[in-house]
């Protein structure tokens, strides 16, 4: 079985990560609900004939993967996989306001294209050409996850070399009416600074696309080496620890060779429990971080946070920012990720230094 | 790599029955489930006709024993139905006796009730909770409840018509792999307002019968299903002496890149997909008996799929036919529902004719089976094709 | 004739989104397809929806584009014989 590297990376998020050398050094800080990415100059990278249909989720998917492609020094990938929660909302929202406002008529056939949920996945294979493997994911907060696993099982198998793998989500208006009304995002605006003190129900709610080329060859630009992924689509509260316990003893590790656990707290007060019961109890002594505050939350906003990992593994740095405790470690060599929404689709990932 | 995945369970509901006996009923008996549409309001009503499924969500709701305070889809009673049928079908009285996962797939998740409540949300608590229920993955969350799969392996696909069908390869590959010694796999998709305006743009809807391969074909007819398989290791068919039913032999998924939404003129990607699911099961061409295709009756889809079949097979085409003149095009959940049909082919040694056919395309010449017929067969092959050039194939055979 | 033509200019660009084009850009009898304005089948589909709205024109069959989109020469043309609003 081969080991599963990340040999490059691309992100579109609310922080400027499509300057290429700027690894959190300059925050952007926000006192929203909702908050929107920040666009880089979808020109650079998409042509004007083709970009002129293409929903902004489709932009940033492409703009993320020609990033990671250039990353890895990379033409062409053996398959692609796209994770989703809720694909090109604003086309989806737009095409059924377009069929209930006017009755069901003079409808448009671009938007109900953009809202099928492998637009994203669909349309980068058109700019890439690749005829391999094309597959999305779209099971909430596991959507993501779901690539991993996927990826890796192709990748250890040698049944692909190179894979471009990536979460993506954008912001639709009317979606968030609605998720504001069931308490799913706050009505009060929060610092991100203050992101988990809010004590208030809901999350910020943002949009972003994080993509990588996984590969069965390591090479100088590596990242990083994915060692397990595990997803559960419910784990109970008591069971967080001995799950993440037996999550690492299946990797042949235990609580203290975690050198850093990176956490999916969103300041959501009635489930953020889920994180606390790790922080203050198997990892209290152990370097902790989050990055929510600085991605704000949907459905693949866990890949921000896969970002995150694979780029303090290469550095062997730990943004100030992202620290959750005082607590240092001399190098980072296995980093633990765990992530959930509103108590379901839990996730356990582990990189590490190769 | 060498394990055999076998197929010990299966469940269905779809236009032209509700559990596996009727719809096997309903093929060799050709009856089909196309009619005009009865529980959406919709301007369409007259131009366009639909496999629907006879239950109301009420009736759904009774048949699982849930409150009627419950937040399910149609998409979520629909999958239900048929993955609790699946694993009575296998036997299963401990489901978590065994590593379990669920690969499921939708394309519409819980647009149903969205489209239903989409503005009188905002003044009105009454229907709220459908909210939650809208993404994808909701649907697989609460079959997967229904199923008493609890701290597994659950998951969702959505590309777009070959949906289900990659669903069962995933399903396949954990099982290979030995990350899971049981998978339920499938697909639900229900009808709604939202695919029929979204197919209506694009202007590939029959407004009569659907007629896959036939050239004066006019478009499909959209239909609503779930079908579920449940796919177990050696180990535990071995350990638990269990019947199987058939095997997952072979499959590939390949993408057109061509076209956002039509398929390539010589179906390259399909080409790939068959080719590397022959590849996969260790196949020729020639060790297929019977292809059912993706047929869905538009003038792109059957050109390019009969093309692509003749690009892998040559001139020994074996015997193909289209199941959606009986089903309508069941989206996401097709894969699944033909897989179900695949095996039951296999298990009964019968080819299920394309209905509807009068007309040789001009084209080529081949001619999918027209006629009920009984033959021995070993192998079949599903094809199901989606949007976003996304292409996929199945293998099931009686061996493992 | 020539102000209807420059009005399906106006709307050609601004329903396919051609973000750098203006009507000057688009000669009478440029080809609309292929090699000329580059549209393709899905902006076939959208003029179609144009004709049904603005000119009460009902395509059935996508097919009927083909050669009534040659042009902006031939889409006015057909137009013009055949509009009910």
């Amino acid at each position: 079985m081969k080991s599963v590297y990340i040999n490059s990376v691309g992100s579109i998020s609310v922080q400027k990560t499509y300057e290429s050398n700027n690894f959190l050094e300059e925050i952007v800080e926000y006192n929203d609900t909702v908050i929107p990415a920040q666009d880089p100059n979808y020109k650079d990278y998409i042509p004007p004939a083709a970009a002129r249909r293409m929903a902004k989720g489709i932009k940033m998917g492409i703009v993320a993967s020609k990033m990671a492609l250039q990353d890895a020094s990379l033409e062409q990938v053996d398959a692609i996989i796209t994770g989703t929660g809720m694909g090109c909302l604003r086309d989806s929202e737009k095409f059924l306001s377009n069929i209930l406002d006017n009755d069901e008529q003079y409808l448009t056939p671009t938007p109900f294209i953009q809202s099928t949920h492998n637009t994203v996945g669909g349309q980068i294979a058109l700019e890439l050409q690749c005829k391999g493997y094309n597959f999305t994911y779209v099971h909430g907060s596991n959507s993501f996850e779901s690539c991993l696993i996927d990826a890796k099982l192709q990748l250890e198998q040698n049944e692909a070399q190179n894979i471009l793998v990536g979460g993506v989500d954008e912001i639709g208006e009317h979606t968030v009416k609605l998720l504001k009304l069931v308490g799913q995002i706050k009505t009060e605006p929060v610092n991100s600074s203050e992101l988990l003190l809010s004590n208030t129900k809901g999350v910020v709610f943002s949009e972003g696309a994080n993509f990588f080329v996984f590969s069965n060859q390591q090479q100088a630009s590596s990242y990083a080496e994915i060692v397990g992924v595990d997803i559960f689509n419910t784990l109970p509260i008591e069971s967080v620890s001995n799950t993440a316990e037996s999550f690492l003893k299946d990797h042949n590790l235990s609580v203290n060779d975690v050198d850093l656990v990176i956490l999916g707290n969103n300041g959501d007060v009635r489930f953020d429990d889920f994180y606390n019961t790790l922080t203050s109890g198997i990892f209290k002594e152990t370097q902790q971080a989050y990055y929510k505050h600085l991605s704000g939350e949907f459905h693949t906003a866990s890949s921000f946070g896969f970002w995150l990992a694979a780029n303090i593994l290469k550095a062997q740095s730990l943004p100030k920012v992202v620290k959750l405790n005082d607590k240092n470690t001399s190098q980072f060599k296995n980093i633990l990720l765990y992530n959930q929404f509103c108590g379901e689709n839990h996730s356990f990932t582990l990189l590490r230094k190769c | 790599m060498s394990r055999g995945v076998a197929i010990t369970g299966m469940g269905i509901i779809s236009a032209i029955g509700n559990n596996v006996a009727e719809n096997y009923q309903a093929l060799i008996s050709e009856t089909k489930g196309i009619s005009r549409i009865s529980k959406i309001k919709t301007t369409h009503q007259n131009d366009i006709m639909v496999g629907e499924i006879a239950y109301t969500n009420q009736e759904l709701e009774t048949l699982l024993g849930l409150t009627p305070d419950n937040n399910y889809s149609r998409t979520a009673f629909l999958g239900a139905i048929a993955a609790k049928e699946a694993i009575n079908d296998a036997n299963i009285s401990d489901i978590n006796k065994y590593k379990t996962g669920l690969v499921s797939a939708t394309s519409v998740g819980g647009m149903d009730m969205t489209e239903k409540y989409y503005y009188e949300y905002l003044d009105d608590a009454t229907h709220r909770k459908y909210i939650a229920g809208h993404n994808a993955g909701d649907s697989s969350q609460k079959i997967a409840e229904q199923l008493g799969i609890e701290q597994s392996l659950v998951t969702t696909i959505s590309t777009a018509c070959s949906s289900a069908a990659n669903a069962i390869m995933l399903g396949a590959r954990l099982i290979k792999s030995g990350q899971l010694d049981r998978v339920v796999v499938g697909g639900s998709d229900c009808l709604s307002k939202f695919t029929i305006n979204g197919f209506k743009t694009l202007m590939i809807l029959s407004d009569t019968y659907n007629t896959p391969f036939d050239d004066n074909r006019k478009g499909l007819n959209l239909g609503e299903a779930a079908a579920f398989l449940v796919l177990e290791s050696d180990a535990v068919v071995n350990s638990e002496n269990k019947k199987v039913l058939a095997y997952v032999k072979g499959y590939g998924n390949a993408n057109d890149a061509f076209h956002q939404t039509a398929s390539s003129d010589n179906g390259d990607g399909a080409t790939l997909a068959m080719e590397k699911a022959l590849q996969v099961a260790n196949f020729s061409s020639k060790d297929i008996d019977y292809i059912n295709a993706h047929g869905t009756a538009t003038g792109n889809n059957d050109l390019s799929e009969g093309r692509a079949i003749i690009r892998v097979f040559g001139e020994n085409v074996p015997d193909f036919s289209s199941t959606k003149a009986y089903t309508g095009h069941t989206l996401a959940a097709a894969g699944a529902v033909e897989a179900v049909y695949s095996v039951l082919a296999l298990q009964n040694n019968v080819i299920f004719p394309n209905l509807n056919f009068k007309t040789q395309m001009q084209e080529f010449s081949i001619t999918p089976q027209l006629t009920f017929k009984e033959k021995p067969l070993q192998t079949v092959m599903s094809n199901s094709f989606g949007f976003g050039g996304n292409c996929s194939t199945v293998i099931f055979s009686k061996e493992a | 004739m020539d102000a209807l033509k420059q009005e399906l200019k106006e709307n050609i660009i601004e329903q396919l989104n051609l973000e750098d084009m203006t009507p000057a850009d688009i000669a009478d009898d440029d080809m609309l397809f292929g090699d000329g304005l580059g549209l393709d089948s899905i902006d076939a589909l959208e003029l179609i929806v144009m004709l049904d709205k603005n000119y009460g024109i009902k395509l059935t069959d996508p097919k009927e584009g083909r050669t009534i989109f040659e042009s902006i020469n031939t889409m006015a043309a057909y137009i013009t014989e055949h509009r009910s609003k």
